[in-house]
C-alpha cells in the first residue's frame, strides 16, 4: 500500500515539476596540475569569472551557461582524452588548453566534431595547421617576438644576444620565431641554451649564458621555469638584461621569484597593470573574488568567455560551425563589446591582433614602458 | 678554469642535498630493509610544513623550520614506522615497497589538494650574496647548502661511530638477533633510524626548496635522483650514498655545460646502468653484510 502511494507520488512529482531551463555547456580544459598548473589555474579562474558575469547578464541567448572543468594534468594525451570527454558530455565550445604541446594534440579532436576552441597557447604552429575551429585569446609568439626584437635593437642597442628556452612545443615556437627575427634584424646569437620541461636546476644554463659574452638574453620559459631561472640568475650574479615574451614578467613569476624578478623586462600581450579602465576594473573584481592578482592567462580566459557570448548571439544559435565562420575576420571593439576589454581582431587562421605592451619589473611590480600597436 | 670551478661548486651544492636524501634511503634499508619509494615526497613535505608555519600561524622562518622538523619527526619518523613499516614488514619487502609507493602518491595528492597544484615561493635560508673567486661567481647559497649538508652527514657519521647509541644502531643493523641477546633495544634503534631519516629529509627540503620552489610534485625528481645516488654509491654504505649524491650533482652540471643540456637527465641513468653492469654493489658498497 505504502509502496503504491510512494510510486504514485513520484509519478505526480515527475509530471508536475517545472521543465528545467535548457543549459549551454562549455568545456574548460586546462592545466590544473603538473608544470602548467600556474598558467592553467589563472586561465580557469578567468573563464569561471567571465561566465559567472555572462550568466549574471542573462546568459547566452538568454540561457544559463554551465562550465564543466577538466584537468589536462599538463599531459598532451590526457588533454586529448579530456577534450573527447567534454564533447561526450555535450559541450558546444571549449576554453583551453594553455600549454601549446597539449593544444596541438587536443585541437584535432575539437576540429573533428566542429567545436570552437579558445586556446591560451602561443606557439606559432597552432594557427598554422589550417584548423578552422581554433582561436587564440592572445596572439602567437610569431606576432609578439618581432615587436620585442625591434625594441631590443632600436631602444636597447643590443647586437649580441643569448637565448634560453624551454625545449617544448611552446618553447620551440618562441625560439624559432626569435631566431628568425634576430637574423632579419642583424642580431648575432652567441649562445643558445635549451632546457627540459619543468627543469628545476638552472645553474648550468645560467653559467653558459653568463660566459657567452652576450649583451642581453631572450628568456622563453613557462611561469615556474622562469621563476627558477630568475632566482638562479640572481644567485650567479647574471647582470645583463633578461628579456622575455609574455611569461618572464608575469605576476605569478614575480610572486615566485621575489626580488630576483626585478629588472626583468619583456613584451606582453596583456597585463593587469595596463592603464585601461575596463581591464583595471576586471582585475579588481578578480582580486576580490580569488584573493590573488590575475596574470595574462586569467585575462585571456575572461575575454574568451565574453567573446563566446558575443559571437554566439551574433549567429543566433550555439552552432559551432557558424560561430567559427563568424569569428574569422571579426573585430570586436571594446566600446561596443566591453567584455573583450580591448579592441581585438581574428584573421582567417584564428590568429588575433591587439595592442600590446613592453613592461619592466620594478620593486616587484610590472611597469608599462611602452604601448605597442597591433601587427 | 673559472667556469669549471663554478660548475663544480654548483654541482657539489646540489649533489650534497641529493646525498642527504640518499643517505636516508640507505639508513632505512640498513635498519629495517625498507626501500622507501616515498623518499622524494619525504623531502617535498617539510617545505609545506614551513609554509604552513609562516602563512597559517604567522611564525618567522626559523621557528617555522623547527615546527617543520618536529612535525616531520612525528609524521615521517614515528607515524611512518608505526603505521606503514611495522604492519607491512612481516609480509616481505615487496608489499612494503608497494606501500611506500602508495604513501608517496597519497602525500603528493594531499599536498596538491590542501595547498594547491601551483609552485609556492620559498624563502632563501642564506643571503643572496655572490663572491667572485678566481674569476668564478660563487654564491653564498651554494656554499651554505654544501656546508650544512656536509655537517649533517659528518655529524651523523660521528654519531654512528663514536657514540654508544650509534654503535648499538650499527649492531642492530648488522645482526638484530645477536644485538638483542647482548641487551640492545633493537626496536628503539630502528626508531632512531627513522627519526634521523625524517630530520635529514627536513634539512634537504629547507635547502632545496628555495631553488626548486615548493611544489607537490618535487618528490618525483628528488626521489629518483636520491635512489640513483644510493645505488651508484653503494646501497649499504652511508659514505657511498654521499659520494653517489655528489657525483650525480657534478655530472648533471658538467654534462649540461659541456655535453648537451638536452640530454642532461639521461646522464645519471647512464651512470646507473654502467654501475649496475660493472660494479653492482656500487662505488663504495660491499657485496656482503650491512652497516649503518
Amino acid at each position: 500500500m505504502i509502496r503504491k502511494l510512494l510510486s504514485t507520488a513520484a509519478i505526480f512529482v515527475a509530471c508536475t515539476a517545472a521543465p528545467a531551463l535548457a543549459e549551454l555547456k562549455i568545456g574548460s580544459i586546462v592545466e590544473l596540475s603538473g608544470p602548467g598548473a600556474a598558467a592553467g589555474t589563472n586561465f580557469r579562474d578567468g573563464v569561471k569569472m567571465g561566465f559567472e558575469e555572462v550568466n549574471a547578464a542573462g546568459g547566452i541567448l538568454k540561457e544559463p551557461v554551465t562550465v564543466l572543468e577538466y584537468d589536462s594534468q599538463t599531459d598532451p594525451q590526457v588533454s586529448r582524452a579530456m577534450v573527447q570527454k567534454a564533447i561526450d558530455d555535450g559541450i558546444y565550445a571549449i576554453t583551453g588548453t594553455v600549454f601549446s604541446s597539449s593544444t596541438v594534440v587536443n585541437m584535432m579532436v575539437a576540429k573533428q566534431y566542429g567545436i570552437p576552441q579558445f586556446t591560451g597557447s602561443e606557439a606559432p604552429s597552432i594557427t598554422a595547421k589550417g584548423n578552422p575551429y581554433i582561436f587564440r585569446t592572445a596572439f602567437g609568439s610569431q606576432k609578439g617576438v618581432p615587436k620585442l626584437v625591434k625594441y631590443m635593437v632600436e631602444k636597447m642597442g643590443v647586437k649580441k644576444v643569448g637565448v634560453a628556452w624551454a625545449n617544448t612545443e611552446f618553447g620551440k615556437g618562441g625560439h624559432q620565431a626569435f631566431i628568425d627575427e634576430a637574423k632579419k634584424a642583424g642580431l648575432e646569437i652567441v649562445v643558445d641554451v635549451p632546457s627540459e620541461q619543468a627543469q628545476a636546476d638552472f645553474s648550468a644554463d645560467v653559467l653558459k649564458l653568463k660566459n657567452s659574452g652576450a649583451e642581453a638574453f631572450f628568456v622563453y620559459y613557462t611561469e615556474e621555469e622562469s621563476a627558477r631561472f630568475l632566482r638562479e640568475a640572481r644567485k650567479q650574479g647574471l647582470d645583463k638584461p633578461l628579456v622575455g615574451e609574455t611569461t618572464l614578467t608575469g605576476h605569478k613569476v614575480i610572486e615566485l621569484a621575489g626580488d630576483a624578478a626585478n629588472g626583468a623586462m619583456g613584451h606582453v600581450g596583456l597585463t593587469p597593470d595596463a592603464d585601461i579602465p575596463a581591464l583595471k576594473e576586471m582585475v579588481e573584481r578578480f582580486k576580490t573574488k580569488f584573493k590573488y592578482t590575475p596574470d595574462h592567462n586569467a585575462i585571456k580566459g575572461y575575454t574568451a568567455a565574453w567573446t563566446l557570448k558575443y559571437v554566439t548571439e551574433m549567429v543566433g544559435s550555439p552552432d559551432g560551425k557558424a560561430i567559427a565562420e563568424k569569428l574569422h575576420g571579426l573585430t570586436l571593439k571594446a566600446s561596443e563589446y566591453p567584455g573583450v576589454l580591448m579592441d581585438v581582431s581574428w584573421d582567417e587562421t584564428g590568429e588575433m591582433s591587439r595592442e600590446s605592451f613592453f613592461v619592466k619589473v620594478e620593486n616587484g611590480k610590472q611597469v608599462v614602458d611602452a604601448i605597442l600597436p597591433p601587427n | 678554469m673559472a667556469e669549471l670551478i663554478q660548475i663544480l661548486i654548483s654541482g657539489l651544492a646540489a649533489g650534497s642535498i641529493y646525498a642527504l636524501a640518499a643517505v636516508g634511503f640507505t639508513l632505512l634499508w640498513q635498519a629495517s630493509q625498507t626501500i622507501n619509494f616515498a623518499q622524494g615526497e619525504f623531502v617535498m613535505l617539510p617545505a609545506f610544513f614551513v609554509l604552513v608555519g609562516m602563512t597559517v600561524f604567522g611564525l618567522p622562518l626559523w621557528p617555522s623550520v623547527f615546527l617543520a622538523l618536529a612535525l616531520s619527526l612525528v609524521i615521517l619518523g614515528v607515524a611512518f614506522k608505526r603505521l606503514i613499516v611495522e604492519p607491512m614488514l612481516p609480509h616481505g619487502t615487496l608489499p612494503l615497497v608497494i606501500a611506500t609507493i602508495a604513501l608517496g602518491l597519497l602525500m603528493k595528492e594531499s599536498v596538491k589538494e590542501f595547498y594547491g597544484a601551483t609552485a609556492q615561493p620559498f624563502p632563501a635560508i642564506f643571503p643572496q650574496t655572490v663572491y667572485h673567486v678566481a674569476g668564478a661567481s660563487v654564491s653564498l647559497q651554494d656554499i651554505g647548502n654544501l656546508i650544512v649538508s656536509m655537517l649533517a652527514i659528518g655529524g651523523l657519521q660521528l654519531f654512528l661511530n663514536r657514540t654508544r647509541t650509534g654503535r648499538c644502531m650499527q649492531a642492530s643493523a648488522q645482526n638484530p638477533a645477536v644485538a638483542e641477546i647482548l641487551g640492545v633495544n633493537v626496536k628503539r634503534m630502528v626508531l632512531y633510524t627513522f627519526l634521523i631519516n625524517a630530520a635529514l629529509a627536513t634539512i634537504a627540503s629547507v635547502l632545496i626548496s628555495p631553488i626548486y620552489l615548493a611544489k607537490f610534485s618535487n618528490g618525483e625528481t628528488l626521489g629518483l635522483v636520491a635512489f640513483i645516488a644510493a645505488i651508484v654509491g653503494g646501497f649499504n654504505q652511508i659514505r657511498g650514498a654521499l659520494v653517489g649524491g655528489l657525483l650525480i650533482g657534478v655530472i648533471d652540471n658538467v654534462s649540461a655545460v659541456y655535453i648537451s643540456a638536452e640530454y642532461r637527465s639521461a646522464m645519471p641513468l647512464i651512470l646507473l646502468i654502467a654501475i649496475i653492469l660493472l660494479r653492482p654493489q656500487g662505488l663504495l658498497g660491499t657485496p656482503e653484510g650491512r652497516t649503518v
